[in-house]
C-alpha cells in the first residue's frame, strides 16, 4: 500500500466492495462515500488510524433531514444523513462519509471514543436533529435550553415565526426556564468534594467581561485553581442555519456577515464560494482582488479587537484605545468602499455590489504606509512587556497533535507549529498569485498565538499591497446569468432581459442540485459552508462549520490546573466569538 | 478650637483633591489613550465630578438581599476611616499639621493594616463568591507587601533617628532622603500601588476577572467611599513618598511650602495614573513571589547597608 493512492482503492482492499453503498459527485469534487451505519466505526477508526497518510482531523459532524429533498441521483435511500467530514493535510485532502439513517428519530453510535472533539458535534446533531448517539458520554442540548420543544433543524419545524404561531412565556414556563439553568454537579458527573478539599462551583458568565459574549462556563474550583470546567453555550444562537433554508441565495448573504462578526465580508466569502462552485460561476479577476484586499482589511480589524481586549483581559488598559483607533480607520477604508462598517454584506454572487470608488488607492495606501509603525509599538507595549510574557508564556499549552484531534484551525493551529493555511494549501479566490509568509509558533501557548497573530496583521499587510499594486481591469461581477443582482446595464433591454432580471431580484436565482463546501482562512481559524441545494431558490441545508465551536469546545481540556486569571488569558487568546460559536 | 479648624481643612483638603483627582485621573488617561475624556460638564469638564456626586448621592442605598447587613455597610466606612486617620500624621507645612506624633509613622503602618479589614469584611459580608475570591486576594496580597513596605521605612526611621513625619521633613534640609534611601523608596513606592489596589496591583478587584472584585455588590454611596477612597489611598501613599524621600514642604522659598507639598505630591499621583494606564496586570502569585522572593530581601538589603553606614559614620 502506499499512501498516494486514492483512499478509496484502500477502503475497497482492506473491507471488500460492500462496505461502500455508494459514490457521491459532489460539485467541490470533495471524495464522498456512503456507507452503512454499522461499518462506519472501523471505516472511521481505519482513516485516522491505520491509513497511510491519514485523516486525522474530524472538520465537522452534522446530519441532513432528507426528507423532503427530492434530487439525490445515486444515493441511497435516507430519512437522515449523518455526515463527517474528515481532513488529511499529509494529503491535503478531505473525505466526506455519509451515513443514511431510516426513521422518524434514528439511532446512531457515537464517535466520541475515536475523535474527542466529536462530543459537541453530537450534541448538536441531537438538538437540532433529534438524532440520538448511543453511547454518547453526555448526550444532552447544546445549543437550546433544556424544555425546548422539537428540534429545529427538522423540516417539519417552521422556519419563520408567523408559522410557529404566537410565542407565550408563561409563569409555568419561565419558572422551568430558570430550574434549567440551575447547576447541579452530579448533573455533569462532578465531584462536590474530595477528602481533602470542597469544591467551589463559580458560574462564570453568561454576563462577565471576561467571557467577550454570552457565554457561560461553569468552574469548579479548588480555591482559585481549575479543576475542570463545564462550559454551556447556546445563548447567542439565532439559527443562522435553519434561516439558510428559507432565504434566497441572494438574501442570504447579509446573515453571513453577522456569524463572526468581527469578520465582517470575510464570512461571504465561503458563503459564496460554495454557492459560486454550485453554479459553477467563475468570478473575474478583478472580483477576486477586491474580495481578498476587502476580507485582509477584515482580517486586520479583527486581529486588532483581539489584540485590544487580550490586553484588556490581562489587565492593560490602554492598548484597546489604540486598537479601536486603528480599526476604525479601516472601518473608515470600508465605509468608503462598500458603504457599511461591520457588516457591509458586500460580496455578491459572481463578484461584487459594486466597484471600487476612486480615490480608494490612497486610502489604501495610506493606511499601510501607517500601520506597519503601529504593530512594532504594540509589539513593544504588549508583546514584549515582562508581565504580559508572564501572564502568557507557558499558559494553555497544546502540542499539535491535540490541536488536530480537537478541530483547531486557524492561528491555534499554527501556533503549534503546524504551517497550516487554507489561503496557502488550499487557495481560493487566487491566493496562489499572492506572496505572503504562514507565521508559525513553537510551543502553542498563548504567547505563540500571540506572536503569530501579531505577524499575521503584517501578512495582511503585504496581501494588501499586493492587491493596490496589482489590481487587475475588468469587471468587478461575473456575467454568469445567476449572479444576483444582474448587471444593470445588461438589463431590461427586451422581454428577455427583464424577465431574467424581474426573477432574479423577486425569487432570487436557482442555483443547480448539489453540494459544495469551500474552507476559508478566517481571522479566528477555519470558516467553511456546507450548501446543499435541491434546485431551488434557497438552499435545502446550510451547514455552517465555524472556527469557535471547536476552539471553545477545547478550553475545558486545556484549561484545568491553571488559575481563574489563567482562564482568561486563555479564553483571550483563542480568539472567539459568540456569534461564531452558536450560529 | 485652633484644631477643629485644622482638622475640617486637612479632611476639606484631602476630599478635594480625591474627588478632584479622578476628573485628573480621567483626562489623563484620555490624554495617554488618544481620547478626549470628560468634557462637557462645566469648562473642560471640571464639574464631571460633581454631576456624578450628584448622582451617586441620590442613588438607591441598596443593600443585597442575601449580605451580612451591618458589616457589608460598616466595611466601606473603614476605609474611608483609616485614610481618614493617617491624614491626621502627614505634615503639609511644618506649621499645618494635625497632630504632630513622635509615633507618625507607626500610626501609619498600623492604619494601613486596618484599611485590608475593609475590603476582606466587605467582600466577605457580600456573600457573594466573585467577592470572595477578591477578599482573599486581598488579604493574601496584604500579607506580602505589608511585610516590606514596613521594612522599606526603616532606613528612613534609622537616617531620620524619629518616627515623627515632622522631624522626618526637617532632617532632608540637608538632602532628601531618596538619594540615600533609593532602594526603600522603591519598594515603598510598590508596596504602595498595592495599599492602594492601583493597577497593575488592582488584583482584588481584577475587572477581566472577577467583575469588581471584593466591591461586586456595592452601589451607591457605599460604593462611591470605596471609590474616593482609592484615590484618598493614592493621595495619602504620594504625600507620603513626598514627606519621607523628597523633603516635604521644603523647596526654593520664593514658594510657599504648602505648595512645593502639594507640587510634589501631585507629580506622584500623575505617576500613579500613568503606570495605570501602561502596564498590564500579574497574576496574584505573581505578586506574591515578587514581594516575598525579591522585595523582601532586598528591603533586608538596605536595612542592613544602611546600618552599617551609620555605624561607620558613629564611629569615625
Amino acid at each position: 500500500m502506499n499512501g498516494d493512492q486514492s483512499p478509496l482503492t484502500e477502503i475497497k482492499a482492506r473491507f471488500g466492495e460492500s462496505i461502500i453503498l455508494a459514490v457521491q459527485t459532489t460539485a467541490d469534487e470533495t471524495l464522498t462515500l456512503w456507507t452503512g451505519n454499522n461499518h462506519i466505526k472501523e471505516l472511521l477508526i481505519f482513516l485516522k488510524c491505520e491509513l497511510i497518510q491519514p485523516y486525522q482531523m474530524l472538520f465537522d459532524l452534522t446530519a441532513i433531514d432528507e426528507r423532503r429533498r427530492l434530487k439525490r441521483p445515486g444515493q441511497p435511500y435516507s430519512d437522515f444523513t449523518i455526515v463527517y467530514h474528515l481532513t488529511s493535510f499529509g494529503r491535503n485532502e478531505d473525505i466526506r462519509i455519509k451515513v443514511p439513517l431510516i426513521g422518524e428519530y434514528p439511532e446512531t453510535g457515537t464517535i466520541t471514543d475515536i475523535w474527542p472533539s466529536a462530543n459537541w458535534y453530537e450534541r448538536e446533531v441531537f438538538d437540532l436533529f433529534g438524532i440520538k448517539f448511543a453511547g454518547h458520554p453526555c448526550l444532552r442540548r447544546i445549543l437550546l435550553p433544556k424544555s425546548w420543544n422539537g428540534h429545529p433543524l427538522r423540516k417539519e419545524y417552521p422556519a419563520r415565526a408567523t408559522e410557529a404561531g404566537p410565542f407565550v412565556l408563561d409563569e409555568q414556563m419561565r419558572e422551568i426556564a430558570d430550574h434549567d439553568l440551575k447547576f447541579d454537579p452530579a448533573e455533569w458527573g462532578l465531584e462536590t468534594h474530595t477528602e481533602e478539599t470542597d469544591f467551589m462551583f463559580l458560574n462564570l458568565g453568561p454576563q462577565h467581561p471576561g467571557t467577550h459574549g454570552l457565554l457561560r462556563l461553569i468552574l469548579q474550583l479548588d480555591g482559585e485553581d481549575i479543576v475542570d470546567i463545564v462550559p454551556d453555550i447556546g445563548f447567542h444562537h439565532r439559527g443562522a442555519e435553519k434561516m439558510g433554508e428559507r432565504q434566497s441565495w441572494h438574501s442570504y448573504i447579509p446573515y453571513t456577515d453577522r456569524i463572526d462578526y468581527l469578520g465582517g465580508v470575510m464570512n461571504n466569502l465561503p458563503y459564496l464560494l460554495s454557492v459560486e462552485k454550485l453554479a459553477g460561476i467563475v468570478v473575474p479577476d478583478r472580483a477576486n482582488y477586491i474580495r481578498i484586499m476587502m476580507s485582509e482589511f477584515f482580517r486586520i480589524a479583527s486581529h486588532l479587537v483581539w489584540f485590544g481586549t487580550y490586553a484588556q483581559d490581562l489587565g492593560q488598559m490602554s492598548p484597546v484605545f489604540f486598537a479601536f483607533n486603528d480599526r476604525e480607520k479601516i472601518l473608515d477604508i470600508v465605509g468608503a468602499v462598500t458603504g457599511g462598517r461591520m457588516h457591509p454584506s458586500w460580496f455578491r454572487i459572481g463578484g461584487v455590489a459594486h466597484d471600487l470608488p476612486d480615490g480608494w488607492k490612497k486610502m489604501a495606501q495610506d493606511f499601510v504606509n501607517f500601520f506597519p509603525k503601529r504593530i512594532r509599538e504594540y509589539e513593544k507595549v504588549t508583546i514584549n512587556n515582562r508581565i504580559f510574557k508572564e501572564r502568557t508564556v507557558g499558559i494553555g499549552v497544546y502540542t499539535a497533535n491535540e490541536a488536530i484531534e480537537w478541530g483547531i484551525t486557524g492561528p491555534g493551529l499554527r501556533s503549534t507549529g503546524v504551517s497550516w493555511d487554507y489561503r496557502k494549501q488550499r487557495p481560493y479566490s487566487g491566493f496562489e498569485n499572492f506572496e505572503f509568509d504562514i507565521p508559525v509558533g513553537k510551543n502553542g501557548d498563548c504567547y505563540d498565538r500571540s506572536l503569530v497573530r501579531m505577524e499575521e496583521m503584517r501578512q495582511s499587510l503585504r496581501i494588501i499591497q499586493q492587491c493596490i499594486d496589482h489590481m487587475p481591469e475588468g469587471s468587478y461581477k461575473s456575467l454568469h446569468p445567476l449572479t444576483t443582482p444582474p448587471l444593470k446595464e445588461r438589463t431590461m433591454k427586451d422581454i428577455e432581459t427583464l424577465i431574467t432580471h424581474f426573477l432574479g431580484v423577486t425569487w432570487g436565482p436557482v442555483i443547480p442540485s448539489g453540494e459544495a463546501m469551500v474552507p476559508v482562512e478566517a481571522s479566528k481559524g477555519c470558516n467553511a459552508y456546507y450548501m446543499i441545494s435541491d434546485g431551488g431558490t434557497s438552499s435545502y441545508r446550510s451547514r455552517i462549520r465555524t472556527p469557535s465551536f471547536p476552539h471553545i469546545q477545547m478550553i475545558p481540556m486545556i484549561s484545568k490546573g491553571y488559575t481563574i486569571p489563567d482562564l482568561m488569558s486563555i479564553l483571550g487568546a483563542t480568539d472567539f466569538v459568540l456569534a461564531d460559536l452558536d450560529r | 478650637m485652633k484644631y477643629v479648624f485644622i482638622i475640617a481643612g486637612v479632611m476639606i483638603v484631602v476630599l478635594t483633591i480625591a474627588a478632584g483627582l479622578i476628573y485628573v485621573e480621567r483626562r489623563l488617561l484620555a490624554l495617554f489613550q488618544d481620547r478626549r475624556g470628560p468634557n462637557r460638564v462645566g469648562p473642560f469638564g471640571v464639574f464631571q465630578v460633581v454631576a456624578d456626586m450628584i448622582k451617586i448621592f441620590f442613588k438607591e442605598d441598596w443593600v443585597p438581599p442575601f449580605a451580612d447587613k451591618a458589616v457589608f455597610i460598616m466595611a466601606p466606612g473603614i476605609l474611608i476611616t483609616s485614610i481618614f486617620l493617617t491624614f491626621a500624621v502627614i505634615p503639609f507645612t511644618d506649621k499645618f499639621l494635625v497632630l504632630d506624633s513622635n509615633i507618625g509613622l507607626l500610626f501609619f503602618l498600623g492604619n494601613s493594616s486596618l484599611g485590608v479589614y475593609s475590603v476582606v469584611l466587605g467582600g466577605w459580608a457580600s456573600n457573594n463568591k466573585y467577592s470572595l475570591l477578591g477578599a482573599i486576594r486581598a488579604s493574601a496580597q496584604m500579607l506580602t507587601y505589608e511585610v516590606f513596605m514596613g521594612l522599606s521605612l526603616v532606613g528612613v526611621v534609622m537616617m531620620a533617628d524619629s518616627f515623627s513625619l515632622r522631624e522626618i521633613v526637617e532632617v532632608q534640609k540637608n538632602g532628601w532622603f531618596v538619594f540615600p534611601q533609593f532602594l526603600g523608596f522603591m519598594t515603598f513606592f510598590i508596596a504602595g500601588i498595592a495599599e492602594t489596589h492601583r493597577a497593575p496591583f488592582d488584583i482584588p478587584e481584577a475587572d477581566g476577572e472577577l467583575v469588581a472584585g471584593y466591591h461586586s455588590e456595592y452601589s451607591g454611596m457605599k460604593f462611591g467611599m470605596f471609590f474616593v477612597g482609592e484615590y484618598m489611598g493614592v493621595t495619602m501613599i504620594s504625600a507620603l513618598i513626598t514627606t519621607l524621600f523628597f523633603g516635604g514642604w521644603l523647596g526654593p522659598a520664593f514658594l510657599p511650602p504648602a505648595f512645593w507639598f502639594f507640587f510634589k505630591t501631585g507629580i506622584f499621583i500623575c505617576l500613579f495614573i500613568l503606570i495605570r494606564a501602561s502596564l498590564p496586570r500579574p497574576r496574584y502569585d505573581q505578586l506574591m513571589e515578587a514581594g516575598w522572593k525579591v522585595l523582601l530581601p532586598l528591603v533586608l538589603l538596605n536595612i542592613l547597608a544602611t546600618g552599617a553606614i551609620l555605624l561607620l559614620k558613629h564611629t569615625t
